[in-house]
């Protein structure tokens, strides 16, 4: 009796107690609930402030301005004997046609370093495109036109609010006077902000005005494409051996650990590989999309073998049963059956693997894709750059302008990634498959 | 012929051997049934005899070639040549090939030199032509012994499904390649540079100027070779970041898996794997231009003296990066625990964020752990972000607003540019890279261990 009466009574104090731990319990729960919901928030202010400074960056990069010119173009200065002769209308001297053509913009201006103010206003291309002008219509020497030409990096920087106006003068990459010059040409309708077509079709240069990134698009693309045309087979090949031909012994045992292990190498290290084994050994070309493409496979190979895997491994065994069930040989089950049903899940695996090679940079590094190379390379053996080492070349760059034209490159090269990564989310919905 | 072409007209002339092996087949029976296999394999049967041995020769011809003419040429130098230095020599033969292939050269045309071009020119032509011959000799005669051989007993599938056996595993054993070629090259070239550099002061010399002097005279740059520094850098970024990511990555994940919303977990999810898909050299512009300079006015408005390249940077940033990695470890490993476990849990009362303190987070512990140190091995082993936003200078120090330089810089600054293989410069990017190399495939199998003997725990 006593007893039923104690433990009642203590029924009721751990009651009490735990009726007063409860409310500090449900704090510790909304504090670690919390806790958990702010890392997620945090993750996502990461990836949205990443985005913004990029893109805040870089999207005057798709705009360029240009100034236009009132070109003489002089006879006298292009082609004093004026029988047009090729060689003449080649070398004559357009830096001058140019200068005067500013001059006559702005006649009080005198002394040399003005003169070469006024003149770097515009791109120091400036020259090059008058003379492909005269080379292609000869019948243009003699006339005055407009000539619509790129402004230079400062001044562009300057138009699009990049470098400010206030401040001392010799803090400021730009001077009064060259300010003044801009402005007055703006007035009269001599600047215009155009769509930046030479980004997206010309090369490198050292000039940012110039500098595109069409050269390294190209070299991304070969690369891309000899990554591809070995890794793919290669790896299908292997992932079929594994998954259905081979004997359970040692010697599978070690490629299956091996393939595990390459998946965690660092990248750089394949780049040693890549310098040790391609370049010394085998003396490949330097620089060439051929041995990047090469190294990159090797990189990639084990990134397709294990999603393919899987993708095999899913395929009920009823299916492989009915199939030898019915005759076929091995070779007929793996191939007119495992390996069309599980092809979504590998095409899935390869765009993945091969988007991360897209955006690999250091072993890259290593065998010598990082020379400044101008030329759009014409085949996998010539020297060329690829679109993440070209964002690395540019980030070294001190020019103000480069910051901009890096950021428009991220814009192109994460829009790549962005299409592929799509790509694969799309195939995996549209043939993901309940058995 | 041009090597594409070539290709291609072996191709051809293998399909048409596939017809013409269906053709054979077929007309040696009356009817399809009475024959050993299915029709298309006796043309396979063709395939295979006309591409296999032409294709390998090809492939062993065009390796081999450059190695050849070079033997070649250099027999066939004068003795006074010959007698030179093998740098001189290589110089010599360089020179000879730009010349042949019509490139600058670096010295003085004069008659050797003119004749061992042309020489290496009509070596080049015969070779070429002796490629193209004997691949189409090779492939003709392949497809004429298949179709001689044919035969109404020939049991055609089982032998090409044996080739194609064969070949499969080839593709298989890559990785073995890939593998023993690393392990090669790196412990070639860094036995190279112990040769030059004891072992001993490599792995616990404290200190690293890798400039070796050009001239005896030359001040301040006597090429020390001492890795500690770098060991430390690496370590100090690797930690900053894995602060970064670990309690991140860990609690996005608990929140994902355990309090999330399906329809907040379909966005969160492919939120947090953009973070993964970023290229790091992106990473590395953030890091460099954006947060190293916030991160620079931050602590001069603090009174601190910040370096412009501080390790808090590098190793902020390659924590963003590696939290999408963290949290898909860990997202997988907690939804393996067994949710008899959780319900357990919450019917004796415990509170939802009690059960997963007490009961979910130690029974995934080991899970979590293998996935961290596959983490860490990520860390140490990134490149672009440190030598972006990392210093280069080997300062030993402890202290994250200061600047210091990793392994990984280190093996990149050491090749860029120009590679001398005898120096120790360059081959102590080898001796770095074995290093780096050894410690991640030790933290690799170590988790790789961890992590399937927990999830045979629960199986």
């Amino acid at each position: 009796m006593s007893s039923s009466v104690s433990s009642s009574a203590s029924a009721l104090l751990t009651r009490d107690a735990v009726a007063s731990r409860l409310k500090s319990r449900y704090r510790a729960e909304n504090r670690f609930r919390f806790a958990c919901a702010s890392a997620l928030v945090v993750g996502g202010l990461f990836l949205a402030v990443l985005f913004t400074s990029i893109i805040s960056q870089g999207y005057t990069a798709f705009t360029q301005h240009f100034v236009g010119l009132e070109v003489y173009f002089d006879p006298d200065v292009i082609d004093p004997a004026g029988n047009r002769d090729r060689e003449v209308l080649a070398s004559a001297n357009y830096n001058a046609i140019v200068r005067d053509s500013m001059k006559r913009q702005f006649p009080d201006v005198t002394g040399r370093t003005e003169t070469r103010k006024l003149t770097g206003l515009v791109s120091n291309s400036a020259p090059y495109e008058l003379q492909s002008l005269v080379e292609t219509n000869p019948a243009i020497i003699g006339t005055t036109e407009t000539v619509w030409v790129p402004a230079s990096d400062d001044i562009d920087m300057l138009l699009k609010g990049k470098i400010s106006r206030g401040g001392a003068e010799e803090t400021r990459r730009v001077s009064d006077n060259e300010i003044a010059w801009i402005d007055t040409l703006e007035k009269s309708g001599l600047v215009d902000r155009r769509f930046n077509k030479r980004f997206f079709t010309a090369g490198d240069s050292r000039e940012p005005e110039l500098a595109g990134i069409w050269g390294a698009v190209v070299g991304s693309a070969y690369t891309m494409l000899v990554c591809l045309a070995l890794s793919f087979p290669l790896g299908i090949a292997a992932a079929i051996y594994l998954e259905e031909f081979a004997p359970k012994n040692r010697l599978t045992d070690l490629i299956e650990v091996n393939i595990n292990n390459l998946a965690a190498v660092p990248s750089i290290v394949y780049g040693l590989l890549g310098l040790a084994v391609f370049l010394n050994f085998f003396t490949m070309p330097r620089s060439a999309p051929l041995v990047g493409g090469i190294v990159l496979s090797l990189m990639t190979l084990p990134r397709i073998i294990i999603p393919a895997r899987a993708a095999m491994q899913s395929i009920p065994p009823s299916i492989e049963e009915a199939a030898y069930g019915l005759g076929a040989s091995p070779m007929q089950v793996m191939f007119h059956h495992i390996l069309p049903l599980s092809l979504p899940g590998i095409l899935t695996g390869t765009i993945i693997g091969m988007a991360q090679a897209l955006g690999e940079t250091a072993p890259l590094l290593m065998i010598g894709m990082v020379a400044f190379i101008v030329d759009v390379p014409a085949s996998i053996f010539d020297p060329a750059t690829v679109l993440p080492v070209q964002v690395y070349l540019w980030a070294d760059s001190t020019e103000l302008a480069f910051v901009e034209k890096n950021s428009a490159a991220i814009m192109v090269l994460l829009a790549f990634l962005i299409v592929m990564n799509l790509a694969a989310v799309i195939i995996r919905r549209k043939t993901e498959r309940k058995w | 012929m041009n090597t594409w072409l070539l290709i291609v007209t072996l191709l051809v002339l293998s399909t048409i051997g596939y017809q013409m092996g269906r053709r054979r087949a077929l007309s040696l029976v009356d009817h399809p049934k009475q024959l050993n296999s299915l029709p298309g394999y006796y043309g396979s049967w063709i395939l295979m005899w006309g591409l296999l041995p032409a294709i390998l020769v090809l492939g062993l011809w065009t390796a081999s070639e450059s190695a050849i003419i070079d033997k070649l040429v250099v027999a066939d130098l004068p003795t006074e040549v010959r007698q030179l230095a093998p740098e001189r020599q290589n110089l010599f033969l360089n020179d000879a090939k730009n010349l042949a292939s019509g490139n600058i050269v670096s010295s003085e045309v004069d008659a050797t030199l003119e004749s061992a071009a042309d020489h290496i020119t009509s070596l080049k032509r015969t070779s070429a032509t002796a490629r193209t011959l004997l691949a189409l000799l090779l492939c003709i005669g392949g497809v004429a012994l298949g179709y001689f051989l044919i035969s109404d007993r020939l049991r055609a599938m089982h032998r090409v499904e044996a080739t194609a056996k064969v070949i499969l595993g080839i593709g298989s054993t890559i990785a073995i390649f890939t593998t023993v070629g690393i392990v090669l090259s790196l412990l070639f070239e860094a036995i190279r540079f112990f040769r030059m550099v004891p072992v001993t002061e490599f792995l616990f010399g404290l200190e690293w100027s890798p400039q070796t002097a050009l001239r005896a005279d030359q001040v301040g740059s006597s090429g020390s070779f001492g890795a500690v520094p770098l060991f430390t850098g690496t370590m100090l970024i690797s930690a900053i970041a894995m602060v970064v990511a670990v309690p991140i990555g860990l609690l996005s994940a608990i929140y994902m898996s355990e309090y999330a919303s399906p329809r907040l977990r379909t966005v969160a999810k492919p939120m947090l794997e953009i973070l993964a898909g970023i290229p790091t050299v992106v990473y590395g512009f953030f890091a460099a231009l954006t947060v190293a300079p916030v991160i620079r006015s931050w602590g001069q408005g603090l009174g601190l003296d910040v370096a412009s390249e501080s390790a808090l940077a590098a190793g902020g940033v390659m924590g963003i990066m590696i939290i999408p990695f963290v949290s898909s470890i860990s997202d997988d490993v907690i939804s393996a625990v067994p949710q008899g476990l959780r319900e357990a849990s919450i019917g004796l009362g415990a509170t939802q964020s009690e059960t997963i303190r007490r009961v979910i987070f130690p029974a995934a512990l080991p899970g979590i752990v293998g996935g961290i140190l596959l983490a860490v091995s990520r860390a140490i082993g990134e490149t672009m972000i440190v030598v972006m936003a990392a210093g280069l200078a080997a300062n030993l120090t402890a202290n994250p607003l200061q600047a210091v330089t990793t392994v990984t810089t280190q093996i990149v600054t050491l090749l860029i540019g120009d590679q001398e293989f005898d120096s120790a410069k360059t081959l102590a990017a080898f001796a770095l890279g074995l290093v780096l190399f050894l410690v991640t495939l030790v933290l690799n199998v170590i988790a790789l261990h961890v992590v399937r003997k927990y999830r045979e725990q629960y199986e």
